[in-house]
C-alpha cells in the first residue's frame, strides 16, 4: 500500500508541477488542482497508513490518527474554493486581456 | 480575560454584517467598518498594555488544553503587530472613504476579512491555524487586489493568485511532514518534540523547515520569489496597496515566530535556514534597489522600495542576535508605515496630475506644488534614511547592531549602497514629478483635503517615531529578548497531559 500511495503522490505532484509551469491558464489551473490533490493525499497519509483501524486509542492494537483527516477536510474545502475562484479569475482575465497567457511579454501591458 | 479573542471576532462579525446587510448605504458601511477598526485599535492598545509586562498570555479556544486545542498567544511581538495592523488599517480605510471604496462592491467587508486573517495570523500559536489564517487573509487579498477592476488588475491578480496557491500547497506539505514526524501542530509542543527527535528524522525536519522558508519567502518576497510583487502592488488601488504594505511583513513575522520558536533549539536547524536566508536577503535588497532605479512611476518605485525593505529586514533577522532583531523590529514598523505613505502619496500625485499621472514625465505645473513637494520631500527623507526622521534612526541602529565580520564586509556596504540608490531614485522621481514643469497651462485638478491630511498624519507618525525613539528602542529590545529566550515561552505554555 505504501508503494502505491507513494507512486500516486509522485505522479500527481510531477504532473501538477509540470502543468503549473505551462504558459496557458487552463493547464495552470489543472496543474493547481492536481497539486492540491497530491497535497491532500500526502496530508492524509501523514497519519500513517492502516486498514480497518478504529480512530480510538485503546480500542484495538492499532489506531488510526483522526487529526490528519480533519486537516485534509479543511484543506479540501480551501483548495476547492480556491480552484473555483481561480477558474473565474482566469476566465475574466482571458476575456479582458483577450489572451490566456499567464506569462510572457505583453505589449499592451502598462509600464510601472 | 476574553480580550485576546476580540481581534479575531470583531472583524469577523463586522465583515459578516457588512456582507449580510447588503442594503446598507455607503455611509453606514463606512461607519460600521471604521467602528470595527477603532474597536480593534482599542483592543490592540489594551493588549499591548497587558503584554508590556513581559509575560506570555494564552487563550485556549473552547477551553481545550494545548497541544490538543488551538491556543492563541499574546506576547510583545504579537501585540506590536496587532497595533501596527490596526493603525495601518485605520489609515487605509479612511483613505478609501475618500472615494475608492465606491469603485467596486464589498470593499469594507473584504477589508474586515483581511484584518481577520491578519490579526489571527499574528495571534495564533498553532501551525495549522496559522495556515488557515494565512488562507483567509490571502482570499480577502485576492479580491481586494481586483477591487476596482481593469485589465492591469486582472493580469497582476491572476499571477498573484497562482503564485500564492502554489505557496499554500507547499505550506501544507511542510505541515504534513512536521505533523507526520512530531505528531503535533502546536508550535511550542513541536519545539519540544523537535529537540527530542532521533537523528534519523533530522533530514526530514530540515526539509520541512526549508519548505517553510520557501512559503514565507513567497509571502515576504524573498529573491527568487518576488517578481509577482511589483506589478501586483502597483496595480492595486491606493488604499489596498497601503494595506498590502504590511502583507510582506506578515511573511517576515511568520519567519520570526516559527523559525526562532520551533526550530530555534540548540541543535541548530535554524542556523541552516539563516545560511540560506542571509545571502538571499542581501540579493533581494540589491534587486530591489536596481528595480527602484528602473521604475517608471511612483507606484512602481514604491513597490520596489517594499522589496528593498524586506531584504534589509530579512538580512537583519538572519543575524539572529538580540540587537539585530530589535533594530529589525523598529525598521519593520518604520518601513511599513513609510511604504504605505508612499502608496497613498502616489495616489495624491495621480489626483493632482490627471494626464501624466504618477509617471516620471514632465507635466504642467500642479495646483499646490509646495504642499505636494513638502510631503514628497519629507517622506523621501524619512524612507531613504536621512536624519532626522525615523529611517535614519532605524538604519543607524541596524548598522550598529551587526557585529560579525561578514556583517561589516557585506551587509554594511550593501545597505549603504542600496540607501544611496534609493536616494537617487527618489530624487529622480521628485524632480520629474514636481521640479521640472512644462510651459503648459497649470493643472487645476486637486486631491480632496481629507486625502491630503491623511498623508500628513501618516508622516507625522514618522516624525513621532524619531521623537519617541528611546522608548521605542527599549520596547524593541525587550521584545527581541523575549523572542530569543524561547525557554520562557515553553515554560509558560500550559501543555497538558499530551507530553
Amino acid at each position: 500500500m505504501e508503494v502505491l500511495v507513494a507512486l500516486m503522490l509522485g505522479v500527481l505532484t510531477t504532473c501538477g508541477v509540470y502543468l503549473v509551469l505551462r504558459p496557458r491558464t487552463f493547464s495552470v489551473v489543472l496543474g493547481l488542482t492536481m497539486l492540491s490533490h497530491a497535497v491532500n493525499l500526502f496530508l492524509f497519509s501523514m497519519g500513517r497508513l492502516h486498514s480497518n483501524a478504529p480512530a480510538v486509542i485503546g480500542a484495538a492494537q492499532q489506531h488510526a490518527d483522526p487529526l490528519p483527516q480533519a486537516l485534509v477536510l479543511t484543506a479540501i474545502v480551501i483548495s476547492f474554493a480556491m480552484t473555483a475562484f481561480v477558474v473565474v479569475l482566469a476566465l475574466r482575465s482571458a476575456l479582458e486581456l483577450r489572451n490566456d497567457h499567464v506569462d510572457g511579454v505583453d505589449k499592451e501591458e502598462e509600464p510601472i | 480575560m476574553h480580550l485576546m479573542i476580540l481581534p479575531v471576532l470583531i472583524p469577523l462579525f463586522a465583515g459578516a454584517l457588512l456582507t449580510l446587510l447588503y442594503g446598507l448605504s455607503m455611509r453606514q458601511q463606512r461607519a460600521l467598518s471604521l467602528l470595527s477598526i477603532l474597536g480593534q485599535l482599542l483592543v490592540a492598545l489594551l493588549l499591548m498594555q497587558q503584554a508590556l509586562s513581559g509575560d506570555y498570555f494564552f487563550y485556549q479556544l473552547g477551553n481545550w488544553q494545548p497541544p490538543f486545542g488551538i491556543v492563541l498567544v499574546l506576547d510583545q511581538l504579537s501585540a506590536m503587530m496587532l497595533l501596527l495592523l490596526a493603525g495601518l488599517a485605520l489609515f487605509s480605510t479612511l483613505y478609501a472613504c475618500v472615494g475608492d471604496d465606491r469603485k467596486g462592491a464589498h470593499f469594507h467587508a473584504l477589508i474586515q476579512f483581511q484584518l481577520l486573517g491578519l490579526n489571527g495570523a499574528v495571534l495564533t500559536g498553532d501551525l495549522f491555524n496559522l495556515f488557515v489564517f494565512f488562507e483567509i487573509l490571502l482570499i480577502a487579498s485576492y479580491a481586494l487586489l481586483l477591487h476596482g477592476g481593469g485589465r492591469e488588475r486582472s493580469r497582476a491578480g491572476l499571477r498573484y493568485v497562482i503564485m500564492n496557491l502554489v505557496g499554500s500547497a507547499f505550506f501544507l506539505i511542510a505541515l504534513g511532514v512536521l505533523y507526520g514526524i512530531t505528531g503535533t501542530l502546536n508550535m511550542a509542543d513541536m519545539a519540544v518534540k523537535v529537540q527530542q527527535l532521533p537523528a534519523a528524522d533530522r533530514p526530514l525536519i530540515h526539509a520541512a523547515a526549508a519548505l517553510l522558508l520557501v512559503v514565507f519567502g513567497i509571502k515576504g518576497a524573498l529573491l527568487p520569489l518576488l517578481f509577482w510583487l511589483p506589478r501586483a502592488y502597483a496595480a492595486a488601488a491606493a488604499p489596498v496597496a497601503a494595506l498590502f504594505a504590511v502583507m510582506t511583513k506578515i511573511g517576515i513575522y511568520a519567519m520570526i515566530r516559527v523559525f526562532y520558536l520551533v526550530f530555534g533549539g540548540e541543535d541548530g536547524i535554524h542556523l541552516s535556514l539563516w545560511q540560506w536566508l542571509w545571502p538571499l536577503a542581501l540579493a533581494t535588497m540589491v534587486i530591489g534597489a536596481i528595480g527602484a532605479l528602473g521604475a517608471r512611476s511612483l507606484r512602481g518605485l514604491t513597490a520596489w522600495m517594499v522589496i528593498v525593505s524586506v531584504g534589509t529586514l530579512m538580512a537583519a533577522i538572519a543575524e539572529a542576535s538580540i540587537p539585530a532583531l530589535a533594530s529589525a523590529l523598529l525598521y519593520l514598523c518604520h518601513s511599513t508605515l513609510l511604504t504605505a505613505t508612499f502608496f497613498l502619496l502616489a495616489d495624491l500625485v495621480q489626483r493632482y496630475r490627471p494626464g501624466p499621472r504618477d509617471y516620471f514625465v514632465t507635466g504642467a505645473r500642479v495646483r499646490h506644488p509646495v504642499l505636494l513637494g513638502a510631503l514628497f520631500f519629507t517622506a523621501a527623507v524619512a524612507f531613504a534614511g536621512l536624519p532626522p526622521l525615523s529611517g535614519f534612526i532605524s538604519k543607524v541602529w541596524l548598522l550598529s547592531s551587526v557585529t560579525s565580520f561578514w556583517g561589516y564586509a557585506v551587509f554594511w556596504p550593501l545597505l549603504l549602497a542600496s540607501s544611496l540608490v534609493i536616494i537617487v531614485a527618489l530624487s529622480r522621481a521628485g524632480s520629474a514629478l514636481l521640479w521640472r514643469q512644462s510651459k503648459q497651462e497649470p493643472l487645476q485638478a486637486k486631491a480632496p483635503a481629507s486625502a491630503t491630511s491623511l498623508v500628513v498624519c501618516l508622516l507625522t507618525l514618522s516624525v513621532l517615531f524619531s521623537v519617541l525613539a528611546q522608548p521605542l528602542m527599549t520596547f524593541a529590545t525587550s521584545t527581541a529578548t523575549q523572542i530569543l529566550t524561547t525557554e520562557r515561552y515553553l515554560h509558560a505554555i500550559p501543555l497538558g497531559g499530551g507530553l
